[in-house]
């Protein structure tokens, strides 16, 4: 027998409908009354996190120049509770992964000892007084190790290189030939393929240990550059200068106030909106034939632009994401928006003030990609709200249930998908998650299955409004404003990035620090920037205790991204 | 290990006609039987390698549509299975084993699919607890081949895929033909056939590297806490793997008869939709092709193949409902008795089938064909997909696995638990097990009508 007791219970309940996605009660949402909260002193851990595919990429062009190509088919990164940062802290390298990784090492390596690259990248060969290449050798591997590894290399991890590079070099008939192989065998290697974190003595803690000042430097640097470390983070470094908050205030300083820092914030928008889902996304061509591979790839660029400018640019509330009538705009999302775009590049378009395009919510991201491949869903737009947007949970539906009725495109009476939707509140079962979902997923149902307008479907006007945890609104714009004002959206922005900086699902001793998080971001006026520094800037980044037992509760991991 | 020693020291130069060829460590396993005897394919007619391997779909099928009405031989086939006419006499259909849920909830699309493969129904793709069991064959037989295994998805998703060592560490499936094509067709790919071999120096150059990187083990899994350093121990073992890979490739490959080197496919257009289901098909058809040749080749023994993903994405081109909303959506044609347009997107997955077996089948090698000496495995994650029915989940297989596994016949398992059909499958392939699955999916019964 189907076990209906349980499911209907898991599906049912109240409080999992309300809790997060991380495990606290919906209470974490009431912040602080007092606006000076003391500077929690939380415990991080060390941490054992795999290069995303973005990070290896950009460390690579960071280390041997952006015109070394990197080719090959990359492990894929894994989303454990909605972040693939946090899934960085999980994932190991699987056989094929691994062989991927060593035919990329070898693309990179044949590169850096090509005749173009050899002279600036490496430069020495052997000469009168290092006949077999090794002290040139050596000295590669200490310059361009330390890179790699993002520390110093120690003495015998130089030796090891150089006699694979001389060994190599031997059977090869060629010192280049050898110096890329045993450079091969460094990217392979787990020091570069992973940010292994090491600590060192450190009498001030409780424990007697911290976070060592290289794995500080990494930190910072893939948090707020998404990149190894630059040559002066590490200079920083070996100075002691990240060991004391002046030198750590100068170093956050300068990393947020290069341009770089914009590909930190497009990272994290990137990974938290999820749009690397839009890589593989599919609409069918006859029912959308504006859509396309490139409308997809364009869609993500968009609203990263979209995102960089109003939070870097004009340091600007992350909540006013929500209403912006500022997108970034080009010629080949133009025709879906139907508005014209005169420059050939990237440029900014202002929809007018009653426009009810406006905000995050009504970009081609979010409304293509939570849509079906031939129609919208206001209930996987709603679940996207509720789950990315609010870090709420939304269950799974039950096994058997028979959603018949709920959607039939040609049902006569049934011609909207709100009548069709509406069907799902009629059934108790169905309306304890619906309830939450469909109604601010009706709120976008003017947009298509790829995001171009409509007022009618069917040949019915198209009924856009719906509430929002009780408040109600007329239309996406309208919803824009309520999530706007929503503490849950804040909230759930503060505790994704915290997620997103240390790699880890928050914890129950890290609970005031997320409240200090989150009453620092209401007083600096929601902006993610000012955010971003605080953490930065925070011991408690880079504090680290005992390896905690990681948390093996995975259950909203997902499959696909 | 004395036979182990045996298989060590074994050199090829008396089989080989007197070429001057010495193996070294480890010997390529294509040599061997299960009992460490040499064979040689095209020397006399010895044994040749038996490989293993899956084939997913989503979205299962209509019973009354699909189960066969006789048990046993010559089963007749309903409309569903119809397509598999042609290569029905290589096909072995398991209808009625369940998954156990005991205390666990349904959830939709991933219980089964965990449960039949794993031994155990996950809650989500990243709780599956135990390895699935064509790692567990891979970790048994796949070693001494070049690839542990070969994985492709013909949906152009690398994360279509329903092999796992744990939820973390998923093998990720060759996402296109292009892919695949180039991993085993690629620059390290060695022709078995070729005329001569000379060991190459820069795969001694990349053994010997990759050797010096997994010196490293001791010392950095110190310096980490328990779950990191079973992450770091998957790391080694990858490189390990690599490391052996490489070492084979510096021998002499064996002979393949039926190895010939396919053409190259041309990539497809940016944006493809593989969601259609004509362009899924032909697309699943090229990369099996590829398939049946690395297999035909020597170059793994192991595969897994995903046709559609749990919860089928199927669509059919300028349709609003796809297969995986259809099934839940479609009411059911009173006049007929089922929901017609399921019924054709089940029928279409079972033409893909078809399709699969008749490409293995179409190899001649030895007396038979690849086909013959080989096991595929296919399984969905539902039966009735309309509510996620776990119990019933369709399953069968194709091939005779050299000689050990009768065909053609249909073996209703009156509600015993799937994890019947994984132990056998372990078993056929020569893992060391009598019992498999977890708690109340535990079970120590395989299924004997299946073999010889």
């Amino acid at each position: 027998m189907m076990p209906v007791v349980a499911v209907k219970k898991k599906i049912c309940a109240p409080h999992l409908l309300l809790s997060l996605s991380l495990g606290f009660s919906a209470s974490v949402l009431s912040l602080p009354s007092s606006a000076n909260v003391d500077k929690p002193n939380n415990a991080g851990s060390v941490s054992l996190r795999r290069l995303t595919e973005p990070q290896y990429r950009q460390s690579i062009a960071d280390i041997f120049g952006a015109d070394i190509k990197v080719i090959g088919t990359f492990e894929p990164d894994i989303r454990v509770h909605g972040l693939l940062a946090e899934g960085t802290t999980r994932v190991a390298v699987t056989p094929g992964g691994l062989e991927q990784y060593e035919n990329i090492a070898r693309g990179i390596a044949n590169q850096v000892i090509d005749e173009q690259h050899w002279p600036k990248l490496v430069g020495c060969a052997p000469q009168k007084n290092d006949s077999n290449g090794a002290n040139c050798a050596a000295e590669f591997f200490e310059h361009t190790g330390k890179k790699l590894y993002r520390r110093p290399l120690q003495k015998e991890e130089i030796k090891s290189s150089v006699n694979n590079a001389l060994t190599a070099a031997k059977k090869l008939g060629s010192f280049q030939a050898g110096v890329g192989a045993a450079l091969a065998g460094m990217l392979t290697s787990p020091d570069f393929l992973f940010r292994i974190e090491r600590t060192t003595a450190d009498a001030h803690q409780a424990n007697g240990t911290s976070l060592d000042a290289w794995s500080k430097a990494s930190r910072l640097s893939y948090f707020l550059w998404n990149t190894t470390p630059d040559d002066e983070l590490l200079a920083a470094a070996e100075r002691g200068d990240l060991n004391n908050a002046d030198g750590l205030s100068r170093q956050v300083e300068r990393l947020m106030t290069s341009p770089r820092f914009n590909d930190g914030v497009r990272a994290f928008f990137d990974d938290f909106l999820r749009l690397d889902g839009l890589t593989t996304l599919s609409k069918d061509s006859m029912i959308y034939p504006a859509f396309s591979a490139r409308v997809a790839s364009d869609a993500r660029e968009q609203t990263l632009r979209t995102i960089s400018d109003l939070l870097v640019t004009q340091h600007g509330s992350y909540l006013d994401l929500f209403t912006t009538r500022r997108f970034a705009m080009n010629r080949t999302l133009g025709p879906l928006y139907a508005v014209p775009v005169a420059s050939k590049d990237w440029s900014f378009y202002e929809f007018p003030e009653n426009d009810p395009r406006r905000g995050l919510l009504t970009q081609v991201s979010f409304l293509a990609a939570h849509s079906h491949p031939g129609r919208t869903s206001p209930t996987l737009r709603g679940k996207a709200i509720r789950e990315i947007l609010m870090c709420e949970e939304v269950p799974t539906p039950p096994a058997n249930v028979n959603f018949s009725v709920v959607q039939d495109v040609n049902n006569p009476v049934l011609r909207t998908t709100r009548e069709r939707v509406n069907a799902h509140l009629n059934d108790e079962e169905c309306a304890s998650c619906h309830k939450k979902t469909d109604p601010p997923g009706l709120g976008l149902e003017k947009f298509d299955g790829v995001g171009q307008f409509r007022a009618m479907e069917n040949n019915a006007a198209i009924d856009a409004t719906g509430d929002l945890d009780k408040t109600a609104f007329n239309g996406a714009a309208e919803l824009g404003a309520v999530m706007a004002k929503s503490p849950a959206v804040a909230s759930c922005l503060v505790q994704s990035t915290y997620r997103y900086a240390t790699g880890h699902s928050i914890e129950k001793n890290e609970q005031t620090t997320i409240d200090y998080y989150e009453q620092l971001f209401l007083n600096n006026g929601y902006r993610f920037v000012d955010l971003m520094r605080a953490i930065a800037q925070s011991p408690d980044f880079y504090s680290m205790s005992a390896v905690t037992a990681q948390n093996t509760d995975s259950s909203k991991a997902e499959k696909s991204s | 290990m004395s036979h182990k020693m045996t298989r060590r020291s074994f050199t090829l130069r008396g089989l080989l006609g007197g070429a001057a060829v010495t193996v070294g460590v480890p010997l390529l396993e294509f040599f061997l039987d299960a009992n460490g005897k040499a064979f040689a394919a095209n020397l006399g007619g010895g044994r040749l390698p038996v490989r293993f391997g899956t084939w997913f779909w989503g979205c299962g099928m209509i019973p009354s549509r699909w189960i066969p009405k006789t048990i046993g031989e010559n089963y007749d086939l309903l409309p569903q299975l119809a397509p598999i006419k042609d290569v029905q006499k290589h096909i072995n259909i398991l209808s009625g084993f369940d998954v156990e849920l005991g205390a666990k909830s349904n959830q939709p699309h991933i219980s089964g699919p965990t449960a039949l493969r794993t031994g155990a129904p996950a809650d989500s793709w990243q709780l599956i607890a135990a390895p699935s069991f064509d790692v567990l064959i891979a970790d048994a037989i796949g070693s001494g081949s070049y690839f542990r295994s070969i994985d492709f998805s013909a949906d152009g998703n690398p994360r279509t895929t329903f092999s796992y060592r744990t939820g973390t560490a998923m093998n990720a499936s060759i996402p296109s033909a292009v892919d695949l094509y180039a991993k085993i067709f690629g620059a390290d790919f060695h022709d078995p056939n070729a005329a001569t071999f000379t060991p190459d120096p820069k795969i001694m150059v990349r053994e010997s590297v990759l050797s010096s990187v997994s010196e490293q083990r001791k010392k950095l899994e110190k310096m980490v806490g328990s779950t990191d350093r079973e992450r770091l121990d998957q790391y080694f073992t990858s490189l390990r793997e690599v490391e052996q890979k490489l070492a084979l490739q510096l021998q002499k490959p064996p002979p393949a008869e039926a190895c010939s080197i396919p053409h190259a496919p041309a990539a497809l257009p940016a944006g493809t939709d593989f969601t259609d289901v004509q362009v899924r098909r032909a697309n699943h058809r090229v990369m099996s092709e590829l398939l049946a040749m690395a297999l035909a080749c020597n170059q793994t023994k192991i595969f897994n193949v995903a046709f559609s993903e749990s919860a089928s994405d199927l669509r059919h081109a300028g349709n609003t409902t796809g297969y995986h909303q259809s099934t839940h959506e479609e009411l059911i044609d009173r006049s007929i008795g089922y929901q017609p347009s399921v019924d054709v997107f089940a029928t279409q997955s079972m033409e893909a089938w078809a399709d699969f077996v008749s490409v293995l089948a179409s190899i001649k090698e030895g007396d038979g064909t690849l086909l013959d000496n080989t096991l595929v495995f296919a399984h969905s994650d539902v039966s009735m997909a309309k509510n996620h029915e776990v119990r019933g989940i369709p399953m069968m297989t194709a091939g005779k696995a050299g000689g050990r596994v009768r065909t053609g016949i249909h073996i209703a398992g009156k509600g015993a638990p799937v994890t019947a059909a994984g132990l056998t499958m372990q078993q056929l392939m020569g893992v060391s097990t009598d019992a498999w699955g977890i708690d109340a999916m535990r079970t120590n019964r395989g299924i004997s009508e299946l073999l010889v």
